[in-house]
């Protein structure tokens, strides 16, 4: 099959395009001086929330934490009426289960991060069990990490490798490939890592794990989706965007979503193709929200900040 | 492998064959109008001449209306000036020349002209709503690169002022006298600053003229230079038509021509002044060569023909108006120049979010479908963004050729407007006899990873500026100017003051 064959023709990753650091950074300034405004502002903040994918991934998470935190992703601000739900609860794989009941029914996806997450300092057999295990608990979503180190050390089929593994591990469960960007120091090694990722089978690719600094940025994120653009214009295949970490403020929210329908249309203009991997976010875009409703902002307090 | 086998058959119907695959970007989420206010602008129904510090009526008593035309409206009228005018106002530069401007100590010059680049940027946003109405460049590039860009300038030459013997070390340098500056329609504030800023930090008087389509900055420019208590005479600003730029080229007291416009006119003024010994520069058309190589980062490459081609309508003498692309990365650049191209929004000029504003004048429109007429007519392949254009005003899709050669007028001729020619290369040698066979060399821009290439290029190219890995970047400190027809002396940095001083 011609389809088919031109998939498995895998491209020599070390060839990926280059990325100019000036010129990349500045194409994302300039998406920042689109004025969104009136209708289009209200409709965009709707959008935002419903990409995000609500998240808690600290040590201390509890039963009760995450159940508070998924009765806030169905119920963002029920002073407005006719607001969507957020995408998706971002959990470790020890909580699916109990996310997975308290969203019953609420159309919301549970997704959870694996295979040794944040550091992916794990042998290979463990990060199968471990996505195995999140998957049987009911995850729709996993949120794995690349083996930084591997990939530094140049090691590109261990790391390719290891993407396909998991994915076939995933069964009917999207995966989220998380590169880290911020251990990865330049945006030629953040394309080359998106390529890697693409083509072993991701469904997403994803920024970062939120736990290292920088995290998402904007011109990171650019270069992802021009990444994601090639693979398309190749393959034919849409491969999904989550920036995660950093993005707090729905002004800079809604500048990268017009970084996303300028550079890739507005098929991707969807939670099922772009996310947002946020945990503060939500309750600045209601805020927004409220404001463009009242023509004044409420004070903080209330919001909800489960 | 279990692996190959789902990514032939996915679940998601999210795959379609790869060769009908295409973005969309004209329905969905679109953003709402977001107009900048017209009233931070005050414009007057009728401008006089500014000659030796005050308005003056123009002799002939004739005045000429200045249009929109983004909406074809009347915006002002101002003054024809002719060459009883003309006399006037050298005579006025020559007077403040003898008695105030080159006796006063140089650091006196320098506040000056300090003082004019903190007004232009007091009243930025005044200077960049005018520079819209007036000449159709949307209002993100007046607001964000012309009239900062004019403030910078003065405040790099204001610096100047009172340093000149270091920027000449061991010599003595002298004002030349009166210098006559005639300017474009493009960029109408950022080329008055081009020439003011230079002539004054080295002890010149100016008379300058605007273009005829889009002389209200340089008038709100004299409000600023009246209110900046400037001496009277130093600067007059006049306005009018060619024959009013004729009369200053050819008035005997003269001392320096400095000119920004086409090849033509340049020609024209190269030849009234031969014999006499008036000093010129000269900054004429371009047809500048974009290359971009396999190995250059694309994405950003096709960032940079952007704004290299559609900036200001493209309008610009060093417009990146020749795209060679290696032949290999051919169909990829072109492909995502094309989806590049349909998200530029093309419309109100006053609206924060437009891209490609109006056309400046009919006139420019009409020479730019001349040569569309002509692309399709040599065989060229014609491409153009599926943007709708609004009914009234004077407006062109960004447009590009394909299937273009060398001998192709449209690969030849200079057509100042969002058109852009793409031909293709196989080596080194190749592209830069062809970026060189051209009558201009104003500039040229290289792309690629390679550093030794880039340097390999630009010690060969014949063009007054190189951009490596980006375009149409300007800052006052470096220079510019061309080779061949693009004209000669160069404006900007250290450069730009030696065509106005006598070096002893």
């Amino acid at each position: 099959m011609a389809a088919a064959s031109s998939q498995t023709m895998l491209p020599d990753f070390s060839l990926s395009p280059r990325i100019d650091q000036v010129g990349v950074e500045e194409r994302a300034a300039r998406f920042t001086t689109r004025s969104i405004k009136k209708e289009s502002k209200l409709n965009g903040l709707k959008l935002i929330l419903n990409m995000i994918d609500l998240t808690t991934l600290e040590g201390k998470d509890t039963d009760g934490k995450v159940k508070q935190l998924c009765y806030k992703a169905m119920h963002l601000h029920d002073a407005v009426p006719g607001l969507p739900t957020v995408a998706a609860v971002c959990v470790y794989p020890s909580m699916v289960k109990v996310a997975r009941k308290a969203l019953e029914g609420s159309g919301i996806k549970v997704a959870s991060v694996s295979t040794a997450f944040p550091s992916g300092q794990a042998p290979r057999d463990i990060k199968l069990r471990d996505t195995r295990f999140a998957v049987s608990e009911g995850a729709d979503e996993i949120d794995m990490v690349i083996s930084r180190g591997r990939f530094h050390a140049g090691e590109y089929n261990f790391v390719f490798d290891e993407i396909a593994a998991i994915k076939e591990a995933c069964g009917d469960a999207r995966l989220k490939v998380i590169l880290e960007t911020g251990e990865l120091g330049t945006y030629d090694k953040v394309r080359r890592a998106s390529d890697i990722a693409m083509y072993a089978g991701a469904d997403f690719i994803k920024t970062s794990t939120g736990k290292i600094q920088p995290a998402a940025t904007m011109p990171v994120t650019l270069v992802m989706l021009e990444a994601i653009r090639d693979f398309y214009y190749k393959t034919g295949k849409m491969i999904g965007m989550k920036p995660a970490g950093g993005i707090s403020k729905s002004k800079l929210a809604l500048h990268y979503l017009v970084m996303l329908k300028e550079v890739l249309g507005e098929d991707w203009l969807t939670n099922e193709w772009f996310r947002f991997g946020a945990s503060s976010l939500a309750n600045d875009v209601l805020m927004q929200i409220v404001k463009e409703h009242t023509g004044v902002y409420q004070s903080a307090n209330y919001f909800s900040v489960d | 492998m279990a692996v190959t086998r789902k990514k032939a058959a996915p679940k998601k119907s999210s795959t379609k064959k790869s060769n009908t695959v295409k973005l969309k970007f004209d329905t969905g989420w679109s953003y709402d109008p977001a107009p900048e206010s017209r009233s931070a602008a005050t414009i007057k129904p009728q401008y006089d001449l500014f000659i030796n510090g005050q308005w003056q009526k123009p002799s002939g008593k004739k005045y000429f209306a200045t249009t929109n035309p983004a909406t074809e409206e009347k915006l002002s009228e101002v003054a024809d000036a002719n060459a009883a005018d003309v006399n006037k106002a050298v005579s006025a530069a020559r007077t403040a020349y003898d008695k105030v401007w080159s006796k006063m100590p140089a650091r006196e010059r320098a506040k000056y002209i300090f003082r004019i680049s903190r007004m232009v940027q007091e009243k930025a946003r005044e200077l960049a709503v005018i520079e819209t109405l007036d000449g159709g460049k949307p209002i993100r590039e007046s607001r964000d690169f012309d009239v900062p860009t004019a403030a910078n300038h003065f405040f790099y030459y204001a610096g100047w002022a009172d340093k000149l013997e270091y920027a000449f070390p061991n010599r003595q340098v002298a004002p030349l006298g009166v210098a006559g500056q005639i300017i474009p329609w493009n960029f109408p504030l950022l080329m008055a600053a081009w020439k003011i800023a230079p002539a004054l930090a080295t002890g010149n008087t100016v008379v300058l003229k605007p273009a005829e389509t889009t002389p209200l900055t340089a008038l709100k420019l004299a409000e600023i230079i009246q209110e900046a208590d400037l001496p009277p005479g130093v600067v007059n600003i006049i306005t009018g038509a060619g024959a009013t730029g004729a009369a200053i080229v050819s008035h005997p007291d003269v001392n320096k021509i400095a000119f920004t416009g086409s090849t033509d006119v340049g020609k024209l003024i190269q030849r009234s002044i031969a014999g006499t010994n008036k000093k010129a520069t000269l900054e004429l058309g371009g047809k500048a060569a974009n290359i971009i190589f396999e190995d250059a980062p694309l994405d950003q490459a096709v960032e940079g023909v952007i704004n290299g081609i559609y900036f200001n309508q493209g309008h610009v003498c060093c417009a990146g108006s020749r795209l060679y692309v290696q032949e290999s990365v051919a169909k990829t650049v072109i492909r995502k120049l094309k989806d590049r191209i349909e998200t530029l929004i093309v419309g109100d000029p006053m609206d924060k979010n437009t891209d490609i504003g109006a056309i400046n004048s009919k006139q420019q429109l009409e020479t730019i479908h001349r040569y569309l007429d002509i692309g399709r007519r040599e065989g060229a392949e014609m491409w153009e963004s599926s943007c709708p254009l609004p009914r009234k005003g004077y407006f062109c899709r960004p447009t590009l050729f394909t299937n273009v050669a060398q001998s192709n007028r449209i690969a030849q001729e200079e057509i100042f407007g969002p058109v852009l020619s793409i031909l293709t290369f196989r080596t080194d040698d190749e592209v830069i006899e062809k970026a060189n066979n051209s009558p201009f060399g104003l500039s040229a821009g290289v792309w690629t990873d390679k550093g030794s290439k880039i340097f390999n290029l630009t010690r060969r190219m014949r063009a007054g500026v190189v951009w490596a890995n980006t375009f149409n970047k300007f800052d006052p400190s470096s220079p510019f100017g061309g080779y061949k027809e693009s004209g000669f002396g160069r404006e900007g940095g250290l450069h730009g003051l030696m065509p106005y001083v006598d070096i002893k």
